[in-house]
């Protein structure tokens, strides 16, 4: 074990560094930094860019469009891109039907949507959660009958982010009603332009759009869009649960997050001295801080875990509940800091009011993200469920 | 994620700047693979709870064949120092490592006090007197205890009361020195003393190694809660030589806050053992105890505790391991990742032996299982060196400038 300075990986850091200075959108900096909502187009646009690259999955396996760069320069790479700032990609493709599909997929299935996934052509969503199948999701009624070369689906998914740009579905459905929970889902891909699906907003506690609900009515979908045997989409899920845990400690963002509450409480007025001499609130700061580092060494061990052969594992339940506990303390720790200017709703404005902004600019989204982000405590498995996953495939009980 | 599965694996960390970047290479060495081995069987076979319980109550308090066994048999108590010395070249992470250890079966001997801290002085300053203490130290025939706290001082290194007055070639010591740990079976104290200023001021501290029947030391012993001997010790007019002075007369603070990190952190990898086996053993006791006709551990209410007192158990290891391999750094950088790391484990240490005794329920309020005595150790850890409170504020005044 040791800690020491190494040429290459600084060289390859520089080397991507530069990359974003020089190529992440101006225009799409100026819309996070005024603190508006993202468009399908301000996504796209710097998806397009690392396309172009070739740096866009850096995941995935070579032959299928990954960048075959190691564990190190990855983990360099979310650093350089959290550290800039840079507005993520969307993981429903990258992250999650991409990797099932390379994994569980025919040749055919392979050609003709990785190209999509990785070109940002197909914008994809997730279709999981229903009205009655939150934690367990296994007990999903969604339903799909087979008639000839098609499934004809029915039924209503719920929380589905951002299905309202989606090109592409991947659905889980039930095709057998008779068999254990478990045992009689299919992973289906639906097109989104299919009549009978119908994608209605949900609006969050911040005023976001980001959520749906979908609906399904008699919905035709193609046999050969399943993913993997007839009745073990469970299987697909599972590793795509897996999948989506890992990364999920979200350390580098985070610590750009700690960065921006000094810096906010080196701003703000507490009486005459800045809010970062207050003792308590200095405290906060120090304990998240320290609990962040604590976060980035159980992660990195786990990564080192996972390099010496193991995947990832159920510990990576740790990862989650740890890093949506300190994502969740940043949102809180910020809202807190900006003292009366929390209150101002900048939704609530009429068009073209906001010309001059109520109080500082880091301000604006405070009490809407603390809002929004109370959800990374409840999706990719409540951190409940994450305690019993740990309880049964870790300790045992 | 045991330590043993973390193999060949460089990972990088930076915060910012280019030539910031910090390469991780979270392997072991065989070397140190067989030193955990070695010494994790040979505790097994002589550190069972009852063996302990006799060492405890025994006149000494100790058994004082483990410690040379640990020394002569297994060579134990040279890992840390370099072969020059008769060492196995070691540093830090082995020092780490055997703490761990010995925390696992709640050991008594006094390594952090002869080998972490005596032997982290005396390597520090190098010399003849490193020569000739050292090689004693391996080989098992010198115990050395760690004389720094004042009932007035509380945390604070440098605000010390005991003199060390200039005497021709050597010192005279005058003052109270409070809960000594090993005293009572050293051979050698380490002794912070005033060679100029006051209060706590940096300036004037300095660090003596002495022989402990040097006449005017007077010692009153007594047993600790965590089944060590220590003692309060007073220095009544106590004529040193001049070569007992390690390093700079009256700039020993660096060095003095340098040893203690270092005892810190191996405090934090012993800290990690000893709540490891609270977790395990409330683990094993919630499946054989049963009420309401099952298991306890079938309880979400109960499994859920068992998971977050898991996640502390990882989550110190992860500090423990950032702190180890930061111990070389610049001072400043080392005591910010010692105070992190310390801060933590303090309230993971806390929070893993008071779930722990909850889980076991009134058996576990009794001497009866070893679970009580881990949770004693645990308890006494959180405030060695400096409380969870002692190190946020140090970690804030390093990182969190106004």
């Amino acid at each position: 074990m040791q800690l020491e300075f190494s040429p290459e990986e600084i060289a390859f850091q520089k080397e991507v560094r530069t990359f974003i200075a020089e190529n992440y959108p101006e225009n799409l900096r100026s819309v996070q930094d005024e603190g508006h909502d993202l468009s399908k187009e301000d996504f796209l646009s710097w998806h397009r860019i690392l396309a172009k690259k070739g740096w866009i999955a850096p995941a995935w396996p070579v032959e299928y469009g990954g960048t075959g760069w190691t564990a190190t320069q990855r983990f360099i790479w979310s650093e350089e891109l959290a550290a800039a700032d840079c507005v993520g990609t969307m993981p429903f493709g990258l992250s999650m039907v991409g990797p099932v599909i390379y994994t569980f997929g025919t040749p055919e299935q392979k050609a003709r949507f990785l190209p999509g996934i990785l070109s940002g052509d197909d914008w994809w969503c997730q279709g999981y959660s229903e009205p009655g199948a939150g934690s367990d999701l296994a007990s999903l009624r969604t339903k799909a009958v087979r008639d000839g070369d098609h499934y004809v689906v029915n039924g209503q998914k719920t929380w589905t982010t951002m299905a309202q740009h989606a090109d592409w579905g991947f659905f889980l459905v039930r095709t057998d009603s008779d068999a254990k929970a478990q045992e009689g889902i299919s992973f289906l891909l639906i097109d989104m332009k299919t009549p009978g699906v119908t994608v209605r907003p949900i609006i969050t506690l911040g005023g976001e759009h980001e959520v749906n609900e979908v609906w399904l009515e008699d919905v035709r979908v193609p046999v050969e869009n399943r993913v993997y045997e007839e009745n073990k989409g469970w299987t697909c899920a599972k590793f795509l649960l897996a999948h989506e845990r890992t990364g999920i400690a979200a350390v580098a963002r985070s610590k750009r997050g700690v960065e921006k509450i000094k810096a906010i409480a080196r701003t703000e007025q507490d009486g005459d001295l800045p809010l970062i001499a207050n003792p308590f609130f200095k405290r906060k700061i120090s304990e998240l801080e320290i609990d962040l580092t604590a976060l980035e060494f159980t992660e990195l061990r786990s990564l080192a875990g996972e390099a010496a052969g193991k995947g990832p594992g159920p510990e990576s339940s740790l990862l989650k509940i740890k890093g949506s506990e300190i994502q969740q303390r940043i949102t809180e720790l910020a809202l807190e800091a900006v003292g009366h200017y929390g209150a101002p709703y900048f939704r609530g404005f009429g068009e073209g009011d906001n010309e001059h902004p109520i109080g500082p600019d880091y301000a604006h989204r405070a009490a809407p993200t603390y809002f929004n982000t109370r959800k990374t405590t409840i999706y990719g498995g409540s951190n409940e469920i994450q305690r019993n996953i740990i309880a049964k495939m870790v300790l045992g009980i | 994620m045991r330590n043993v599965d973390i193999k060949m694996l460089k990972q990088v960390q930076h915060d910012g700047p280019l030539d910031r970047i910090i390469i991780m290479d979270f392997s072991y060495t065989e070397t140190q693979d067989m030193i955990r081995e070695t010494l994790s069987r040979f505790l097994a076979d002589t550190y069972d709870f009852d063996s302990r319980n006799k060492m405890i109550s025994s006149g000494s308090g100790r058994d004082p064949g483990i410690w040379k066994a640990l020394a002569q048999d297994l060579g134990m108590l040279g890992a840390s120092f370099s072969e020059e010395h008769g060492g196995l070249g070691g540093g830090h992470l082995e020092n780490a490592l055997i703490m761990e250890e010995l925390g696992k079966v709640i050991a008594i001997e006094p390594y952090l006090q002869t080998v972490v801290l005596g032997g982290g002085a005396l390597k520090a300053v190098g010399g003849a007197i490193a020569d000739a203490v050292i090689p004693e130290i391996i080989g098992g025939n010198v115990i050395i205890a760690f004389a720094y706290a004042e009932p007035q001082g509380r945390y604070n290194l440098a605000n010390i009361r005991t003199t060390a007055k200039k005497d021709g070639a050597g010192y005279v010591l005058n003052g109270h020195k409070g809960v000594v740990y090993a005293a009572p079976w050293a051979t050698h104290l380490l002794v912070t003393a005033r060679t100029g200023g006051s209060g706590s001021e940096a300036n004037g501290v300095s660090l003596f190694l002495i022989d402990a029947n040097t006449a005017g030391i007077v010692r009153r012993d007594y047993p600790t809660v965590d089944g060590f001997q220590a003692s309060e010790v007073y220095f009544e007019n106590v004529a040193i030589p001049g070569d007992a002075l390690l390093g700079d007369e009256g700039a020993g603070l660096p060095l003095i806050e340098r040893i203690v990190d270092e005892a810190t952190v191996a405090v934090c990898a012993e800290a990690c053992g000893v709540t490891a086996k609270l977790h395990s053993g409330t683990l094993e006791y919630a499946r054989q105890r049963n009420q309401f006709g099952q298991p306890i551990s079938r309880f979400q209410v109960l499994q859920h505790r068992m998971v977050d007192m898991f996640m502390e158990v990882e989550q110190s290891k992860s500090m423990t391991t950032m702190a180890t391999l930061k111990l070389d750094l610049p001072a400043a950088e080392r005591m910010a990742a010692v105070s992190a790391c310390k801060a933590k484990v303090s309230r993971a240490a806390k929070f893993v032996g008071q779930s722990a005794i909850q889980t076991h329920g009134g058996i576990g309020i009794t001497q009866e299982l070893a679970i009580g005595h881990f949770f004693k150790r645990a308890t006494m850890i959180e405030s060695q060196f400096g409380s969870a409170d002692h190190h946020y504020e140090r970690f804030e005044r390093l990182t969190l400038a106004d």
